[in-house]
């Protein structure tokens, strides 16, 4: 009795509906869509993924090994990385997991690994990069029902940071729609595009690189929101949101002293009193 | 000796053509060029933020109703002009254009070696590319530059608001469209100019041109776009569009709808060869319609050093710079490059779309990516061997009724058209016997 009230407790971590969305996702893009994601990238990141967490969790001498988080930044990382290069896609892995151990503060990892990783590989060389238009908009109304459904299942209980990121940037984007005069055909082909649900949905919402209270995650998703639109919409440079996450996670410690919360756990999304720090992984 | 210098001269020729026929094959025949009406061709240079567009122009009409719009992102200064050259445009349309491939079986009771045949469909030419009209204009316009290039008369034009400008344009006969009002407003809001121009008569006689050239516009700018909206606003039905682009570093994609890669390296039954362009186009209509009408078609990317097989020469490096490819060196510099004829370092990424205001609201956006991967939209038709059997073909044969229906399906599936048809039109050497349908597909077709 008690071993299968602890294997439902460890079902409440949102993550493994994650993986399966993920999944889902990746098949729906390779089969459906044809993307071009070369089974060789998605597997030399899987293992590398895996591998890195590995060695990370002897050095750190964690007290068990989590495939979980490698697992949905491997799958992130298939989703949004192209490269032609295997070389490229094993970096993105390990840059993804080494961040998570070692740029951290105050025993939180500072930023989403998947999200390093893209952004260090799209500076690092020219041959990775991020295809934003390759979802089209025919994905758009499984996906959203698929993401709602992600949000209400698992009570993911961070859903503020996805809510209030896409309202600020909507805002955004349909006043400057209505500055310019545009139709609003527009800004509503701005907003269904795949990679920004995936950022919004998969990305921003990590609860364990933002900050600890709803309000403090409201102010980051506005903080996010407003600099995806400049580089977007001011700048004209593709991958706003992507560019904008980077830029806005170190003011997640800022905000976390500022506003006190306590840090995230995965077995205990609901959140408890609990005091511990060193959290799963 | 002048005798043996002829002699020499004349083997030189047909040695040097041998290699050139052994190298990338030889055509047989140019598809019609006037395949849809309508479509544009622009082709787009692009290195960091430095960008020059070349805007191929047919127009039909006369010219003194020739006139042309185009939001630019800056001011331009004469220096940033030029009039190209139509035909290093239709070359590069030649160079990327699908291509029907054509191999002959060999004798299947001894080996012979194989020779290519290629045909080219070169694209579609025809109407004024950028035909935009604007509406009536008032005050408030500020002519900020007037120049004369080549046969061209331009004006650099810029308003305070959107009412004046249109009024402005339409009476001095650049026809404006109904509902560019709000199009132009977002433009000048965003700081863009308009670059309008009209042929100077006395001019074009003085150069003694019957068409009109190609315009050429360089400038920089944090956008990698192409404006299309304005072109829609008249429009009756789709457009058609095709855009080169030459980069640098790799293929370019938008980034604001889906760039989807053409079906391509297929086997068509033989009877295409005559029918090139009307497999092309209802292949294309299929693929349209199969992305929801939204989407751009990837047809070429390659680097421009080589092609195989090659349905034009690639471009030399002094039409490149012709077109606005700025990094390549001229003849005399060649420095460590490896061959003198083609260009090197240039990626070339052919993208057709077909667009209405409905399915494409937003200007295109592209974004330059690294990937030097070649693809290129080719389809291939495999000759049956047709001569003296000096053996048993029999097994030879078998396969190739196999292969002609397969070849068969692939073309009902890849054009909708139908499949009787398509059987009617194949010599088959081993038919499909009706028992190997089902009998109710022939219940009701």
């Amino acid at each position: 009795m008690e071993t299968l009230k602890r294997q439902f407790t460890r079902l409440r971590d949102p993550r493994y509906y994650q993986i399966v969305v993920l999944g889902l996702l990746l098949g729906y893009g390779i089969v459906i869509l044809d993307f071009g994601i070369r089974w060789q990238n998605m597997v030399v990141i899987v293992f590398t993924a895996l591998g890195m967490q590995y060695a990370g969790t002897l050095i750190a001498r964690l007290p068990r090994f989590d495939p979980l988080s490698p697992l949905i930044s491997s799958l992130s990382l298939t989703l949004l990385l192209r490269t032609d290069e295997p070389m490229l896609a094993a970096a993105a892995a390990s840059i993804a997991i080494a961040g998570k151990f070692l740029l951290r503060f105050r025993g939180k990892h500072i930023f989403n690994p998947a999200n390093l990783a893209l952004v260090s590989l799209m500076f690092i060389s020219d041959h990775a990069w991020v295809s934003s238009g390759q979802w089209g908009n025919a994905a758009f109304g499984a996906f959203a029902l698929a993401c709602l459904g992600f949000l209400v299942l698992t009570r993911a209980k961070r859903a503020e940071t996805t809510v209030f990121f896409i309202l600020f940037y909507a805002a955004l984007i349909f006043g400057r729609a209505l500055w310019l005069s545009d139709p609003l055909s527009i800004p509503l082909h701005q907003l269904q595009n795949g990679a920004l649900l995936i950022f919004s949905f998969f990305m921003i919402s990590d609860p364990k690189t933002t900050p600890n209270t709803a309000l403090g995650r409201t102010l980051f998703a506005g903080l996010v929101a407003s600099v995806a639109f400049t580089i977007q919409y001011i700048y004209y440079q593709p991958n706003g949101p992507i560019l904008a996450l980077i830029i806005s996670a170190p003011f997640v410690p800022l905000i976390d002293a500022l506003l006190l919360g306590q840090n995230y756990r995965w077995d205990q999304p609901a959140g408890r009193n609990v005091s511990s720090i060193k959290g799963a992984f | 000796m002048r005798i043996i210098a002829t002699i020499l001269a004349a083997a030189a020729t047909v040695a040097v053509a041998t290699t050139a026929h052994a190298f990338c094959g030889f055509y047989v025949a140019k598809a019609d060029t006037s395949i849809f009406n309508k479509a544009s061709q622009v082709v787009l240079v692009r290195d960091e933020n430095r960008t020059v567009i070349t805007m191929a122009n047919d127009f039909n009409g006369d010219v003194k109703d020739f006139a042309v719009v185009i939001p630019v992102p800056t001011k331009i200064e004469r220096e940033q002009i030029n009039v190209g050259d139509r035909a290093i445009v239709e070359h590069l349309d030649a160079y990327t254009a699908p291509r029907l491939v054509e191999y002959h079986d060999p004798d299947p009771c001894m080996r012979y070696e194989r020779r290519n045949h290629i045909f080219d469909m070169a694209v579609p030419r025809s109407a004024p590319s950028l035909e935009l009209d604007e509406d009536a204009l008032s005050q408030g316009v500020v002519i900020e530059a007037s120049y004369t290039v080549g046969e061209y008369d331009i004006l650099i034009l810029s308003a305070t608001e959107s009412s004046g400008l249109i009024r402005w344009l339409n009476d001095n006969d650049y026809r404006i469209p109904t509902g560019a009002k709000s199009v132009i407003d977002g433009y000048l809001k965003q700081d863009m100019r308009f670059f309008v121009a009209k042929v100077n008569l006395a001019e074009q006689s003085k150069l003694g041109f019957q068409y009109l050239r190609p315009l050429q516009v360089a400038y920089e700018s944090n956008k990698f776009m192409l404006p299309i909206r304005l072109g829609t606003l008249n429009a009756k039905g789709k457009q058609e569009l095709y855009v080169y682009a030459l980069t640098r570093s790799g293929r370019v994609e938008t980034t604001n709808y889906r760039t989807v890669n053409l079906p391509s390296n297929i086997e068509v039954p033989e009877f295409v060869e005559n029918e090139f362009a009307d497999f092309y186009r209802s292949m294309f209509d299929k693929q349209v319609a199969a992305e929801n009408e939204r989407a751009v078609f990837l047809e070429y990317a390659w680097d421009m050093g080589w092609c195989d097989p090659c349905a034009a020469d690639p471009l030399s490096a002094q039409e490149l710079r012709k077109l606005g490819v700025f990094w390549v060196g001229d003849a005399g510099n060649i420095g460590n490059r490896i061959a003198p004829a083609p260009a090197q370092n240039v990626f070339v990424t052919r993208l057709h779309v077909r667009y209405d205001n409905q399915h494409f609201p937003e200007d295109l956006m592209f974004q330059e990516t690294g990937d030097r991967q070649n693809f290129q939209g080719r389809y291939v038709i495999r000759h049956s061997w047709k001569g003296e059997a000096s053996c048993d073909i029999s097994e030879y044969r078998a396969e190739l009724g196999k292969r002609q229906e397969r070849e068969a399906q692939q073309l009902a599936s890849l054009t909708g058209w139908d499949i009787e048809n398509i059987r009617k039109k194949i010599p088959f050497t081993d038919p499909v016997t009706p028992e190997k349908e089902s009998w109710w597909k022939r219940l009701w077709g």
